[in-house]
């Protein structure tokens, strides 16, 4: 069995690293053939012929793609992204600086988006077509239509602005320290630190950009654990659970849940995954202090090296969330286990 | 000598299912008996209700069921219909249980078989008062496993349910089965889907228990040959009517519904006389069911008032009940 499920695995991990590759090459490539000149825009519009000629051979871009790509590549082995050709600072620094904030944001909102696309979909499942199902189903269908970023406008205004429970933007409030910089994510820099104030007035800060984020695909997820519990219901395997009594939450939580969660894993893997795209709005109207910030100025200024290094910490966050719920996955069900090579 | 209550008695049971097109109406007041210590048959085809009629005595009906009516009578005294579902709860842990039929369904599919046979251990013995530890209940299950005559009991402890055979899958529902089977076992065609080969075992085994354990059963079979001789009484249901009912060799030797014939006749022979004669049609639509008998558009005898009126069950012979017209005497 164990053999059967790390083969798995690390079959998985190689077609993650094949699909990296060749999204590292797409974006490469595509970074360079779209129009603009990286080296006018780095020499600025005034700047000689010569001048803007010299730092494109700096910037190695008199080069053809292929060997451009191979350059690129060998520094990427050795944690080089390259610099930014705006601001002169190590893409790699960069995204150490600034991912952590989103990724936190992130997580938090994962961890609403789970949480709660669980209860949601176990309650509407267990009593399918009655109000608590309907409850759900009608949320669903709101959360579902409406995209994030107007989720986030609406909470600012509703609970920032009228109601004034949370704040409307920001990390921290005036007169509250940030923690010094140990894992770069200031929730758990201020857990370590001891510093529970900053750690609360975070959480209060990041709760609603996270629940703007969350709403969509927790409504998703719900619908399909609710689907999932509603067709399981009728099983009969769920009928024999019933037929020697055993008890309703043991059911509920236990034989009912598990298959049905089973496809909403997949579902919710890539739903965390697309919050970061999805963040860039959110931390926008924040004015939360992420990656996409960053991100947006790089594809404005057409920053090489920074917009390869944006994709390519989006793709790796995407294969990571693949390949972890292809074993969570693998984990709960054992006929993928079992199965996956004929065994 | 006062006379006992029967086990279950049913009256007038009616069930629909909810689909898109609207109310299947299954059950169309279908009332029977079963004494203690009975063995009794239901024979019918595919569809007719047979077990839509078990999983209401037990109420386990899927979600989508409605229309739920009737009594289901435990002992003479209470109502299973009606209990309170705590009730309902210890019944099903201690006295009833149900062999499902097909043993790839029944069993969940994510779980190994000896944690599912293990969480049923534990609820029925709980309900005796006894608590159970962990490696109680294993030994227990695998005593189950073992009376069931599954070979390696400790594999298939350990097996997920996919990993097994049909033939084992159907042990293992019926070393469930076993568990709290104390009064009645209901085996809903146990060998529907298994090998020609496997039925026979599978049927021996029930046969064996059942003898052991001194055990009611409802056998619910297309193994007409088995029912014939593995019961006492048996029900012919048709598209959700009791169509007949009569000592089992009475019923298999002296057909009189136009359906039992039929259905007798339709089923092959070993001897190689030939196939039989098959019904033609098939089971009516439950959401517009037929108007009068249910039976009547597939009836050679169908006439004008089998269209219009429900035939009631009479007592044609001592013990022999049909539901024609014909055997109405006017």
């Amino acid at each position: 069995m164990a053999s059967a499920f790390s083969r798995y695995i690390i079959k998985r991990s190689a077609y993650t690293l094949f699909s990296l590759f060749g999204l590292s090459v797409l974006v490469f490539v595509l970074a360079r053939v779209l129009p603009g000149d990286p080296a006018r825009i780095v020499a600025g519009p005034q700047a000689p012929e010569e001048v803007v000629e010299r730092i494109r051979q700096q910037l190695n871009l008199d080069k053809p793609i292929p060997v451009q790509y191979i350059l690129w590549l060998k520094s990427v082995f050795h944690g080089d992204l390259g610099y930014s050709i705006y601001t002169r600072h190590s893409v790699t620094l960069d995204v150490i600086k600034y991912l952590p904030n989103s990724l936190e944001l992130i997580i938090v909102a994962a961890i609403i988006q789970v949480v709660g696309a669980i209860i949601l979909g176990v309650a509407s499942g267990w009593w399918a077509y009655r109000w608590p199902d309907n409850i759900v189903r009608a949320f669903a269908y709101i959360g579902i239509s409406v995209p994030a970023f107007v989720w986030a406008i609406i909470l600012q205004l509703v609970f920032g602005w009228w109601l004034g429970w949370f704040p409307v933007q920001g990390m921290f409030s005036e007169g509250v320290t940030p923690p010094p910089r140990i894992t770069g994510f200031h929730l758990l820099d201020s857990l370590i630190t001891g510093n529970f104030v900053a750690f609360k007035d975070e959480l209060w800060h990041i709760f609603l950009p996270a629940l703007a984020l969350a709403l969509g695909p927790m409504a998703q997820d719900a619908r399909i654990i609710r689907a999932g519990m509603v067709d399981n219901a009728g099983k009969d395997f769920i009928a024999l659970a019933k037929s020697h009594g055993l008890p309703d939450r043991l059911i509920m939580f236990k034989y009912l849940f598990k298959p049905s969660v089973i496809p909403a894993v997949t579902v919710m893997g890539m739903d965390i995954a697309a919050l970061l795209g999805n963040a860039f709005l959110v931390e926008i109207i924040y004015n939360w202090p992420g990656f996409s910030a960053y991100g947006i100025a790089a594809m404005l200024r057409k920053d090489l090296n920074a917009i390869v290094a944006v994709v390519l910490v989006i793709g790796v966050i995407y294969a990571v969330a693949n390949i972890i719920v292809d074993i969570l996955v693998a984990y709960l069900d054992p006929r993928i286990r079992y199965l996956e090579r004929g065994e | 000598m006062v006379e006992e209550p029967p086990l279950i008695e049913a009256k007038d049971i009616y069930v629909g299912y909810k689909t898109y097109r609207g109310v299947m109406k299954v059950l169309n007041g279908v009332s029977f008996y079963i004494n203690e210590g009975e063995k009794i048959g239901f024979i019918g085809e595919a569809g007719g209700g047979k077990t839509t009629l078990m999983k209401t005595i037990l109420r386990i009906l899927p979600p989508n069921a409605t229309n739920v009516r009737g009594q289901v009578i435990y002992r003479g005294k209470l109502d299973l219909m009606r209990i309170s579902e705590k009730e309902m709860k210890r019944i099903r842990r201690r006295g009833l249980s149900m062999i499902f039929q097909d043993p790839t369904s029944a069993l969940n599919p994510v779980f190994k078989v000896g944690e599912q046979l293990m969480d049923i251990i534990k609820y029925s013995r709980l309900e005796e008062g006894i608590k159970l530890s962990k490696g109680e209940l294993k030994e227990e299950a695998l005593r189950l496993l073992e009376e069931v005559k599954l070979p390696d009991p400790q594999r298939v402890f350990d097996s997920y349910p996919f990993q097994l055979s049909g033939g084992m899958r159907q042990r293992v529902v019926i070393a469930m089965a076993l568990v709290s089977a104390r009064e009645l076992l209901i085996a809903d065609e146990p060998t529907t889907n298994l090998d020609v080969t496997i039925q026979d075992q599978i049927l021996r085994l029930i046969n064996e228990i059942v003898e052991k354990r001194k055990l009611s059963v409802i056998l619910i079979s297309h193994a007409l040959g088995a029912v014939r001789k593995m019961t006492n009484r048996t029900y012919v249901l048709y598209a959700g009517d009791i169509v007949e009912t009569a000592e089992s060799n009475e019923l298999f030797t002296n057909p009189l519904h136009p359906y039992t014939k039929a259905l007798l006749e339709a089923a092959p022979k070993l001897t190689g006389e030939g196939i039989g004669k098959g019904i033609p049609g098939r089971i009516p639509d439950y959401v517009n069911p037929p108007s009068g008998c249910r039976f009547h558009p597939r009836c050679e005898y169908a006439r004008e008032r089998c269209k219009r009126e429900k035939p009631p069950l009479v007592e044609v012979k001592k013990g022999h009940w049909v539901a024609c017209w014909l055997y109405v005497k006017r």
